[in-house]
């Protein structure tokens, strides 16, 4: 009875992790074939019969690529932007988190809903007057411009506010009592076991600003502040001629291919740190 | 014991939350009173000094079957999309959640797409797509399915996007999945099993449950995910073929950057905006209900 | 925390490796120029300039302004990528709304002219035309690509990267059909015949290749202008219910529906080279700027000809315009001017044509050496400006993106059969007239 029981559950296993295994083929098959394409000499046209990376493959797309767009300034942009926003964030969302967990103040609840109706009410939903704002502050087209609406962080103020509650008062009150005062306290007592959700975040900080298109598009116009999305973006639409997918393939390997390298070399505290953040 | 600072520090809280409220209240609620203000205004490019109008801009986009056609695209995209992704995820989370050698790799392989900027997804599959020699297409003529001009055909454009947005999202949604699992305790599994249960019953009437939390989680972020599709919109289809693609958030921006009309731009973002409130508000009350803090 | 700094550490560390390697990113400021010969009070002008093309588009630009501020010492220009066309438009648009500083000078689409004056947002040029010349200078511009600069009486805008649809076709295929290569369709119903003998019956090869999607407005023009008439009559006036344009609608859909001669639904203009290089379609209708990438790619013998209506040869320009901006001082409008008649001059418009592929907008620039060179090595080069005779003017009105959307949607749900031409041209036309009732002419 036990051995049958057992052969059954073995082959259904080995069914589905077949079946696993060829979603997860066609899961990674894209970019793959963008790999491939990337390579595609220019002087021939893809076809069913010349799909991959043709008969004489070339590196020559990717420096018409960098011809076509300065993807190096883009690449600086990207970094700064990506990096300016999470270092504020952090700033903000441990002052506010402590704040809110560890303070009691009058109004508190309204200003927490407040807070908490920036993840209500997406970004993209009001740019219309966020676009009139950045006109009238006088930074359009600038880095700044991009970062600015970031700034102020409601998912991870919430998240810091979960995170510190959870820290044990008894600590708090030692810390006090040994005469700390309230930043030697956040900055000793609370931070240091809320690494792995200040992790998380700024994963999803990084990841998420790394990837926003819609905002730097409208706010930024020349190179100097254009990210690495938008640049990209530009490439796809030289309305005169058609689509040059070797070009278009190398361009976007330009954009996507150190990220996924840091993400292959990192996976394993990538996704890690996602499933120990705490996020239920 | 709370912390109850000393007279002269009473103001400390709101100094320290005063940076984020600040940012929030420039850049989150002063546009939302703004947005709402505007929408009342008739501004365009034959208007060109705002003329107050009520709520003429909501009749006008009601009355236009193109931007009905947009909020039913919206809509499709939304209702299909967040079950087919969260259903997709939760069963690649209890696959995956068992020991077993390469499932690091299987991890990697389904959540790599979520680390890509969305445009660059797009252009993957704006070329996976051509009709002819786009892989989607030669794979599926292994089945002996006919070549289909699937961003060329309005029946098909809208699916066609629809599966980007699953390829790319279920890895992300996987991961929080397996978060959850993974804080379930085993010793209800053990005793379920001891019980006779079998696989699909201890899913079905333990896990489900014990996963609400989580499950209420990604199906928020799925949905304002999904109502904020437009990345791939813009370098997929510009809202074609014949408007099937045409979405919320897409329409939007056209309007305010390709029409300059910036009333009815502005009552576009009051209707996204009511439409995400009322969903995540529901959302919103029911996991603090069912939520449970130390 | 010693974790998180060494990923971001990593992180960086490779981004940088990265972008080490890669070529220093041409500066768009400051050219190479000698330096001691500017006087402290230089004029500085801002010019944006959308791409289109593909190409080193930045270096040429960085070229042409390093010429031209050797020329004139007292003028420097920076040059600012902005994008696309649309990028472009929106933002000087919104700046000046903003008010904000715009730049000096721009390229815009010829079409988008009345928007720019509906915005106050640029000045006419007639005045320093004439002290330029006056009509010495612009009847070397072509007129077609004239016709889409001049509103209320004024010249608000001159010609910079110019094009045309042209007819591709494969001229081996034609001799396997038993056509006559030499003699590519000169009639619409002619290029319905020939297509018909270049269409195999598997499914391999299509006759013909027409796209309808982005911007569907602009083939179609080239049937109705083809068929002597226009989609608009006015600024402010479009007529998409008249009996040609109905007619030129069903003409289009009988390509794929009666006469089988080209595939069914919404063919891709991105897709629409590498068809016509891979052989999967015999005669395509794509811009004059294609010609480049297309002979790259081709392994055949390639011919240029004209798009068709029923009467004969048509086609709608395309392109952007040289326009400078208002509300800037009166020496930089001088050295705005300045700028532009260069870089609209013969030689710099007969290099940046051979360069890009885009059509040169003065006569004169067909006769420099480097054009005769380049047309001596490609012949096929001269035919678009030669076409130029049988052009139109390009769909253009107030509000004109959403105009053309009206009219680009009608021809997309008559293609799909979503609605009958008549019934998508009455509804386009009433639409426009609904947005374009509250402009004046």
């Amino acid at each position: 009875m036990n051995k049958r029981r057992f052969s059954l559950k073995f082959r259904l296993s080995t069914l589905w992790l077949f079946a696993l295994g060829v979603l997860a083929l066609g899961w990674t098959v894209p970019i793959l074939w963008t790999l491939a394409v990337s390579i595609h000499s220019p002087d021939e046209p893809l076809s069913v019969a010349n799909l991959w990376w043709g008969s004489h493959p070339t590196f020559s797309n990717y420096s018409q690529a960098f011809d076509i767009a300065p993807f190096a300034q883009y690449y600086l942009n990207t970094v700064l932007i990506t990096l300016g926003i999470l270092v504020v964030q952090l700033i903000t969302i441990c002052l506010a988190g402590y704040a809110f967990a560890r303070f009691k103040f009058r109004g508190q609840n309204i200003l927490f809903f407040l807070i908490m109706l920036q993840m209500m009410v997406p970004s993209s939903a009001l740019i219309v007057p966020n676009y009139a704002t950045i006109h009238a502050l006088g930074v359009f087209d600038t880095l700044f411009a991009v970062m600015l609406p970031s700034f102020g962080s409601a998912f991870g103020t919430f998240l810091m506010r979960q995170t510190f509650k959870q820290i044990p008062r008894e600590l708090d009150d030692a810390a006090k009592m040994d005469g700390a005062n309230w930043l030697q306290t956040l900055w000793n007592v609370y931070i240091p076991p809320a690494r792995p959700a200040l992790i998380a975040f700024a994963l999803s900080s990084i990841s998420f600003h790394w990837n926003d298109f819609l905002w730097p598009l409208i706010v930024t116009n020349s190179p100097a502040s254009r990210p690495l999305t938008v640049g990209l973006a530009v490439l796809t639409q030289l309305g005169e001629i058609g689509a040059q997918w070797p070009l278009v393939t190398a361009g976007t390997l330009i954009v996507v291919g150190p990220l996924l390298v840091i993400f292959l070399i990192f996976q394993r505290q990538f996704i890690d740190s996602f499933l120990h953040s705490g996020l239920k | 014991m709370m912390r109850r600072p000393p007279n002269g520090a009473a103001a400390l809280p709101y100094l320290l939350i005063l940076p984020t409220l600040f940012f929030v209240v420039v850049f989150t609620l002063w546009p939302l009173i703004r947005v709402i203000y505007d929408s009342l205004f008739v501004e365009n490019q034959a208007v060109q000094v705002p003329q107050f109008a009520g709520l003429e801009n909501f009749l006008a986009l009601f009355m236009s079957s193109a931007f009905r056609d947009v909020l039913y695209n919206t809509l499709i995209y939304v209702v299909i999309t967040v079950p087919a992704s969260t259903l997709f995820a939760l069963s690649l989370a209890l696959m995956l959640n068992r020991e077993f050698k390469t499932r690091g790799l299987f991890r990697l392989a389904f959540f790599y797409p979520s680390m890509l900027p969305m445009v660059s997804a797009a252009t993957i599959f704006l070329f996976m797509y051509t009709p002819g020699y786009g892989l989607i297409n030669v794979f599926l003529s292994f089945f002996g399915v006919a070549d289909q001009n699937w961003l060329g055909t309005p029946s098909l454009a809208l699916p066609a996007l629809m599966i980007l947005g699953i390829w790319k999202q279920t890895g992300f949604y996987m991961i929080f999945f397996l978060a959850g699992l993974q804080g379930l305790p085993h010793d209800i599994f053990e005793s379920a099993r001891l019980d006779g249960a079998s696989t699909l019953q201890s899913i079905r009437y333990i896990t489900m449950p014990l996963l609400m939390g989580t499950t209420l989680f990604v199906t928020t972020i799925a949905v304002v995910n999904a109502f904020e599709t437009v990345d791939q919109v813009y370098i997929m289809t510009s809202g074609g073929p014949v408007n099937s693609t045409s979405m919320l958030l897409f329409n939007m921006y056209e309007t305010l950057f390709n029409y300059l009309d910036i009333g009815k731009a502005s009552a576009m973002s009051v209707i996204l905006i009511a439409m995400l409130l009322i969903f995540t508000t529901i959302n919103f009350i029911n996991t603090e209900r069912n939520a449970t803090y130390e | 925390m010693k974790k998180f700094q060494t990923v971001l550490f990593a992180c960086l560390m490779i981004v940088m490796l990265f972008t080490a390697c890669q070529p220093a990113p041409t500066p768009t400021a400051a050219p190479s120029a000698p330096a001691a010969s500017a006087p402290s009070t230089a004029t500085e002008l801002t010019f944006y300039y959308p791409v289109a093309v593909a190409g080193p588009i930045t270096q040429i630009i960085d070229g042409y302004i390093a010429k031209f501020e050797q020329a004139n010492p007292d003028i420097k220009v920076k040059a600012v990528l902005s994008g696309g066309y649309g990028d472009t438009l929106t933002k000087i648009q919104t700046t000046i709304k903003g008010g904000g500083t715009p730049p000096d000078v721009a390229v815009l689409l010829s079409t988008d002219l009345y928007s720019l004056v509906d915005s106050n947002a640029i000045m006419p040029m007639d005045d320093a035309i004439k002290a330029a010349g006056g009509d010495t200078l612009t009847s070397d511009f072509y007129p077609a690509y004239l016709a889409n600069s001049n509103y209320q009486g004024h010249i608000w805008s001159l010609p910079f990267q110019r094009s045309i649809p042209v007819l591709f076709y494969n001229k081996d295929m034609f001799k396997t059909a038993g056509l006559d290569p030499a003699k590519p369709p000169t009639t619409y119903q002619e290029m319905v015949d020939d297509a018909k003998k270049l269409t195999k019956a598997d499914g391999s090869t299509w006759g013909l290749e027409i796209s309808s999607d982005g911007i569907p407005y602009w083939l179609f023009q080239s049937f109705v202008i083809g068929s002597g008439s226009n989609v608009f009559s006015a600024s402010n006036k479009v007529t998409f219910d008249s009996p040609v344009v109905a007619q030129s609608l069903q003409d289009f859909m009988d390509l794929s529906g009666k006469d089988k001669v080209m595939p069914t639904g919404i063919l891709l203009w991105a897709n629409m080279p590498n068809d016509f290089a891979n052989g999967k379609a015999a005669m395509i209708w794509h811009s004059s700027g294609s010609l480049t990438n297309i002979l790259k790619q081709a392994k055949f013998d390639v011919g240029v000809s004209y798009t068709v209506g029923e009467k004969g040869f048509g086609a709608p320009t395309g392109g952007g315009n040289m326009y400078i901006l208002k509300g800037i001082s009166p020496e930089h409008q001088a050295a705005a001017f300045k700028f532009v008649q260069f870089m609209t001059s013969p030689d710099i418009q007969a290099d940046w044509s051979i360069h890009t592929g885009y059509v040169a907008s003065r006569k004169s620039a067909y006769d420099t050496q480097a054009m005769k060179d380049n047309i001596t090595k490609v012949p096929q080069a001269g035919v678009a400006p030669a076409g130029l005779q049988y052009a139109g003017p390009e769909l253009a009105t107030h509000n004109n993106a959403q105009i053309q959307k009206f009219l680009g949607d009608a021809v997309q749900a008559a293609l799909t059969g979503k609605s009958a031409p008549a019934d998508a041209l009455k509804n386009a036309q009433q639409q426009a007239d609904q947005v374009l009732s509250q402009f004046k002419e």
